[in-house]
């Protein structure tokens, strides 16, 4: 099979999805000619031109705010936020007006809109440039929220979410846009709700979501010489969480580490934590753990903010004491 | 009312309608502070009375395939767009056969069988939404209009001057309604607002209008034609009314006068009413005769007694409903 970039991937499906449906179209800072500055976007405007591929003044809750009233009135509007960071800027347009304007109108209005923005540290970009704040977004009813965690992810979840008649939140991780993966030339789909088991195991399910997923992978590696059998798990969703994969690969493996890029207070791996604590709990033989960045702002030194993060090597660490029988100190 | 004089009765079934219109909502509103001093609606409301001259004079000038953005004080936008009494009630009072299933009361009401795209209870919070709504026409080359109500005290916000920006540099089809009622909740406006409101959207080089909110032929036909020519691909167009809320923030909000004097209300009260003053006109004018005009107050206050009984009756929402609707198949 043909291997392509997550940038690239990403950039099919919207030209895909652009092309099966008139209504569609994306709004944004620098998304026509400069194609973004991570270049994703590029060749769209030749093709859509400038009534479909809007440039916008800097003005993230204005612009979001126009997504919405166009999603209410029959477009399905494709939003460019620049960075994940700048989802405070757009807080009250997001979750007060998008998430809940089909629940307070008793279902008679819809706002079919795509939120594309990123996530990821250590790019070296410092505090408001590195955040991963998924579990803001998840935290609201009435948004979803998906997390790719490769290009074949970034591409049938993209479409997925442009098809879907909700507003849907995508973070990309933007240290992976330059990564290959296979994916195939025909068209697919990525149904939403439907996590992937990325390499089965007994011993331990590591659940990682976006990057964290391949750090999962690569620490079950440094397991395997160990002798410890570890099961990958990626959501791919985590508004709807397929909550029966991971709960039945917990009952199976009787551990579980969490791993997320958001802060790890109140974040996505204590939500997921505490749910397999609640329905597998006489399963497990040991606390499921949390693995997520550590409670401090990024920092720019690449000194510092490599340890704001997991790593293969923290996460395989933690591991092997969770088969051991002995307790971590997470913080 | 220099308006009218000009016009005579060959728009006499257009100026008794908007009578009608402004009555409904006075009457609506009598009737909703009614329910809520008696303890018979939950929450709490903000009443339009005093500015039906706006929502009327706009939304007689617009179809059901144009939209409009509505505030937290939005019931009179409702009526004006054409909504109904039973449904409106209904959804007051968090009953099943709201226009929201009441999901959303007072302060979030829809019907967007009329083209409202509903009120909203943050302030400034709709502005996005109407601009939109704008954005959709032209990209998809339909020919209907957006207006956007909103009070003086949003524009203080932030967002206003954003998709301001944006509708002038894309010359969307959307008209920003201010409707300037003196006061921000409890502040006055001039001690909220810098310079001049009009001044702002001309800043952005909209064309920007200051009329008289109490006069609704003088709002009618200043807002046709502002639609007709954002019909043209003319807009956006910015319009500040000059109006008064009766009421105070809200209907609890009673003692009111460590920030608005007794006289000034009563001034507005009998000297500026847009319903006395319409209603004078259309005697005057020979639209109507007395006798008709109570008859038409007399039907519609039966219609909104009914429309009260009706939704006190009214079934709530089973429980099972609480948790639809938050996603759209």
């Amino acid at each position: 099979m043909r291997e392509i970039t997550l940038s690239q991937a990403v950039n099919e499906a919207l030209a895909e999805e652009m092309r099966r449906d008139p209504t569609t179209f994306i709004i944004g800072e620098d998304v026509a000619e400069a194609g973004t500055p991570f270049k994703v976007l590029s060749g769209l405007v030749e093709e859509f031109g400038t009534a479909r591929v809007i440039d916008t003044p800097i003005a993230e809750p204005g612009f979001m705010g126009i997504a919405v009233g166009a999603a209410m009135t029959g477009a399905r509007p494709i939003v460019d936020l620049m960075f994940g960071d700048f989802i405070f800027l757009i807080m009250d347009q997001l979750c007060n007006q998008a998430a809940k304007t089909h629940y307070m109108s008793g279902g008679k209005l819809t706002v079919p809109l795509v939120l594309r923005t990123n996530l990821g540290a250590t790019r070296r970009s410092a505090a408001q440039h590195s955040q991963s704040l998924q579990a803001l977004v998840a935290h609201i009813p009435g948004l979803k929220v998906a997390m790719p965690s490769s290009a074949y992810e970034a591409k049938g979840l993209m479409k997925t979410a442009i098809r879907d008649n909700n507003p849907v939140v995508i973070f990309e991780d933007k240290l992976m846009y330059q990564d290959k993966a296979p994916v195939p030339e025909e068209e697919y789909l990525i149904p939403f709700g439907q996590a992937n088991v990325k390499r089965e195991g007994r011993d331990i399910t590591l659940i990682g979501t976006s990057s964290m997923v391949q750090v999962a992978e690569k620490a079950a590696e440094l397991l395997k010489a160990d002798g410890i059998d570890a099961e990958v798990i990626d959501p791919r969703t985590i508004v709807p969480l397929d909550e029966a994969t991971l709960l039945a690969s917990v009952r199976k493996t009787s551990r579980a580490i969490v791993i997320d890029e958001g802060h790890q207070s109140y974040g996505v791996t204590a939500e997921i934590a505490s749910r397999l604590n609640e329905k597998a709990f006489y399963h497990l033989d040991a606390p499921v753990l949390r693995m997520g960045a550590m409670d401090v702002p990024v920092p720019f030194s690449p000194a510092l903010e490599d340890l704001t993060v997991p790593t293969p090597e923290r996460v395989a660490a933690n591991a092997r004491k969770l088969c051991a029988g002995e307790m971590i100190d997470a913080a | 009312m220099a308006t009218t004089s000009k016009k005579g009765k060959t728009n006499s079934e257009a100026y008794l309608r908007m009578y009608r219109q402004m009555v409904r909502i006075r009457t609506f509103e009598d009737n909703a502070n009614q329910l809520y001093l008696s303890a018979k609606m939950p929450g709490l409301t903000h009443m339009y009375s005093g500015e039906e001259a706006v929502a009327v004079g706009i939304c007689e000038a617009l179809t059901d395939s144009d939209r409009i953005t509505s505030t937290h004080r939005g019931h009179g936008h409702c009526v004006a767009k054409g909504a109904n009494f039973r449904a409106m009630f209904c959804e007051l009072l968090g009953k099943e056969e709201g226009y929201c299933r009441g999901k959303g009361g007072s302060m979030h009401i829809a019907d967007q069988s009329h083209g409202n795209l509903g009120a909203n209870a943050i302030v400034g919070g709709s502005m996005g939404i109407a601009t939109g709504s704008a954005l959709r026409a032209k990209m998809m080359g339909h020919d209907d209009v957006t207006v956007c109500f909103f009070g003086d005290g949003a524009t203080a916000q932030g967002l206003m001057y954003e998709v301001m920006n944006m509708a002038a540099l894309w010359s969307l089809p959307v008209i920003y309604a201010c409707e300037n009622n003196g006061y921000s909740e409890y502040t006055k406006t001039e001690e909220i607002a810098a310079g001049s409101i009009t001044a702002r959207a001309e800043a952005f080089g909209i064309e920007a209008f200051k009329v008289d909110g109490q006069d609704v032929l003088a709002v009618n036909d200043l807002t046709q034609k502002l639609v007709a020519r954002c019909r043209k691909g003319e807009g956006p167009f910015f319009m500040e009314l000059d109006t008064y809320r009766y009421h105070g923030h809200h209907v609890g909000d009673i003692n009111r006068e460590y920030y608005r004097s007794k006289a000034e209300e009563k001034d507005w009260k009998e000297n500026r009413d847009p319903i006395s003053r319409f209603r004078a006109m259309l005697v005057s004018e020979g639209i109507a005769a007395e006798d008709e005009i109570e008859a038409i107050n007399a039907e519609i206050a039966r219609d909104a007694e009914d429309a009260v009984a009706y939704a006190l009756e009214a079934h709530y929402p089973d429980g099972s409903e609480v948790d639809m609707h938050v996603y759209a198949d």
